[in-house]
């Protein structure tokens, strides 16, 4: 009673003419970088138009751990959550225990890149509305490759030589903790981006076709991995391999890497007031096998879903259009550096002021590898727990790339059964 | 009582014996009274999701669709096709080279940290039996670690364990006991060793306390009789000591394996999830949510408490025989 009193009174002061449309929602949302302060900051702002009441379900920020919950709530009919952000490979694992945006999103889906919009499909239902898309950057110390007369490396084997010489020369100018290199290379999803990159980027493929053959066993493939290993103690801390997101930001943050690969959020978290490296680096895209080539970088990304569960699915679904929105997504450009999937924003004035890369970006997503979630569908995450797996243990010595990779052949051969 | 019974006259006898059984009945009837709530309880709680598991094992369960499940015998475990040429092919949980590398890490993990936690604990247990100013506070003390959530001392000591960033790095590195910085955690040779050293730190008061608890029960006067018999400390901590606390150290480290076979949190915080450390546990969630697998992680759950189950009974038979031998 009393809490439809509060209801009726916070309505009434809102002006608000009809009772029903005040919601209480939650929204699970992960934790890297700002995300969650950016999220309350626009959640009291919906709010504030609404009248609905939106409260934050915080996640790990790790995607892969992230999923495996969601997995667990949806599959118990969880009506806590309302609305799910999702990483844009879940889609189609996913698509089932969500609601069909296309009726309620049809307005708006024009704004957006189509190949995103396209992602979010599965079966003819647009599972998610996408908030932001990701792709992968080489950060580089500005500061420290002009110092050394470099210019930002175009090949992966110009990257490895220009950290070598500058990590030998400021270590021996007394910076001891520097590192060449640092990257994603923990045993997780993360993994499976950096490793799709180095040999999609290699021309090795990219693990499964899109037509479902297995390509993975190849020697292009194997080479861009022994690269890889060559360079763990050489030039990156044998501590990436423990590394997610959050800890090689740490490294590059606190000014102890020459270059590292992270996406974009770290672009706007390192120029932030507590960064040692603010104003000392830029970003480009990220390096190839043989110059000329063209860079490889996996296609991230988030979106938001609607809980099929939920009992409040009108207002989740005015959530959702309210954080994809194309003035959220300008905010978000803005303060965590985010790309938006809105076309429009890479033309606005104040993004590119704010965030000089941001429009250079645009031919980078577009032309970014998806990981094959779309063609191993529900076998998505075994595939990729398989690759990530091969590929931890090339790196860590155990087995050389070669092995590795036709003994995950042979797993994913008998995981495809006879077909995906 | 029943000898009592006999010697009251014959007339008083089976008058006596009726209330006597009466009595019996009722307080039979008591005991299941007060035992109802917590047997209901555990077969709540602990039953019936192991009766859930086991059964899932033997069907072909996906996490979205449980209820829809159809039994398919005992393919989850082994299942083999013969192919055109003659070859067998095994498929299912215990072919599967991934499962058996969980077991035996599991088995790695639990001897090793039980036996240094053993040992350690009754040190550390001996010490606070001593006599000194302070103790209480020592042994208050001392719980510390066991008393910090696992999953947040993982963390901690991930902190304390980062190779950049460590403290404990740091410390070996000004004593110049290293050279180059350690990747605890990353590294296969090390990540063991690290989830070894946390989950020593951790326990070890668990075990102080449980022993500790036993050798309070020791009487004072056979120490003080071996004291006038003048001998040596050592053969009286073997021969007086390690025997009488033997019962309170049994059940110590039954206790401490139960938890070491079982182990998740741990090492799933602290290390890569990558073959070196994964532990039948880790495995059987990976399976359960993480992959499309229900019923395999059903079924490596279904192993996992058979083989638990089995090692405490193998223990507890052997620690029995053991046991009346030393009494002897």
């Amino acid at each position: 009673m009393t809490m439809l009193l509060k209801t009726v009174t916070f309505c009434a002061a809102l002006g608000a003419a009809d009772l029903a449309a005040a919601a209480e929602l939650s929204l699970a949302a992960n934790t890297t970088g700002k995300n969650v302060n950016f999220m309350r900051e626009q959640l009291d702002i919906f709010e504030k138009k609404t009248g609905h009441k939106v409260s934050l379900v915080t996640m790990p920020p790790s995607s892969s751990e992230q999923f495996s919950q969601y997995r667990l709530w949806l599959a118990a009919g969880n009506k806590d959550v309302d609305v799910y952000q999702t990483d844009v490979i879940w889609a189609p694992q996913l698509a089932d225990q969500f609601v069909d945006l296309t009726e309620a999103a049809k307005d708006v889906v024009g704004e957006h890149f189509p190949s995103i919009i396209q992602s979010q499909t599965a079966n003819g239902k647009l599972v998610a509305l996408p908030i932001f898309t990701d792709a992968p950057a080489l950060y580089y110390r500005k500061d420290l490759l002009e110092k050394y007369g470099k210019t930002p490396p175009k090949t992966w084997d110009e990257l490895a030589a220009t950290a070598k010489e500058i990590q030998e020369k400021e270590r021996a100018a007394g910076q001891a903790d520097i590192w060449g290199f640092v990257f994603q290379s923990n045993a997780y999803e993360g993994l499976t981006c950096n490793a799709l990159e180095w040999i999609k980027s290699s021309g090795g493929g990219q693990i499964v076709e899109p037509d479902g053959t297995i390509s993975v066993n190849n020697e292009k493939a194997a080479a861009a991995l022994d690269r890889v290993k060559g360079w763990i103690g050489a030039i990156t801390p044998e501590g990436v391999l423990a590394y997610q997101e959050e800890e090689s930001r740490g490294v590059w943050q606190t000014g102890n890497a020459v270059f590292m690969r992270n996406w974009p959020y770290a672009y706007a978290l390192g120029n932030g007031d507590d960064s040692a490296v603010k104003g000392k680096f830029d970003v480009s895209p990220l390096p190839t096998a043989t110059d000329g080539e063209k860079p490889s970088s996996t296609l991230g990304g988030w979106n938001l879903a609607v809980s099929k569960y939920s009992d409040e699915q009108e207002a989740a679904i005015e959530l959702v259009k309210f954080l994809s929105s194309k003035d959220v997504q300008k905010a978000r450009a803005l303060e965590l550096s985010q790309l938006p999937t809105v076309a429009a924003l890479y033309d606005d004035p104040e993004i590119a002021a704010a965030q000089p890369f941001m429009p250079n970006w645009k031919p980078i997503f577009q032309s970014a590898v998806p990981r094959p979630s779309a063609v191993t569908k529900v076998k998505y995450n075994e595939v990729s727990s398989k690759f990530w797996s091969a590929v931890h243990n090339t790196l860590s010595g155990d087995g050389t790339a070669a092995e590795n990779l036709e003994l995950l052949e042979v797993e994913l051969n008998e995981l495809k059964g006879d077909s995906w | 009582m029943t000898d009592l019974t006999v010697a009251d006259p014959p007339a008083a006898l089976a008058d006596q014996s009726h209330i006597n059984s009466d009595l019996r009945t009722q307080r039979v009837r008591s005991a299941w009274v007060f035992l109802a709530p917590t047997l209901l309880v555990l077969a709540l709680v602990a039953g019936w999701p192991l009766v859930r598991t086991i059964y899932f094992s033997f069907t072909d369960a996906s996490l979205t669709n449980l209820a829809g499940a159809e039994f398919v015998g005992f393919q989850n475990y082994l299942s083999w096709i013969t192919l055109k040429s003659g070859r067998v092919i095994y498929k299912g949980l215990l072919a599967d080279p991934a499962w058996w590398n969980a077991v035996w890490n599991t088995l790695k993990f639990t001897i090793l940290s039980v036996s240094i936690e053993t040992a350690l604990g009754l040190v550390v247990a001996l010490v606070l039996n001593a006599h000194f100013p302070g103790r209480g506070l020592v042994r208050a003390a001392i719980l510390i670690p066991w008393a910090i959530p696992t999953i947040v001392s993982a963390k901690m000591w991930a902190w304390m364990l980062n190779d950049q960033f460590g403290i404990l790095n740091e410390i070996l590195l000004g004593l110049g006991l290293i050279s180059q910085k350690i990747a605890w955690t990353a590294s296969p040779d090390t990540a063991m060793v690290a989830v070894l050293i946390v989950d020593v730190w951790k326990t070890t008061p668990f075990m102080a306390l449980l022993i500790l608890a036993g050798l309070q029960m020791v009487p004072i006067d056979i120490y003080e009789a071996a004291k006038i018999d003048g001998v040596h400390p050592l053969r009286v901590f073997w021969r007086v000591t390690l025997p009488l606390i033997r019962p309170a150290l049994m059940v110590a480290v039954i206790f401490r394996m139960l938890d070491a076979l079982r182990i998740f949190d741990l090492i799933y915080v602290l290390t890569p999830n990558n073959a070196q450390t994964k532990t039948m546990s880790v495995l059987a969630r990976e399976n359960l949510f993480d992959f499309d697998k229900f019923a395999y992680g059903a079924a490596a759950s279904t192993m996992l408490f058979l083989i638990i189950a089995s090692i405490t009974v193998l223990y507890m038979w052997f620690g029995r025989v053991n046991f009346d031998g030393g009494e002897r």
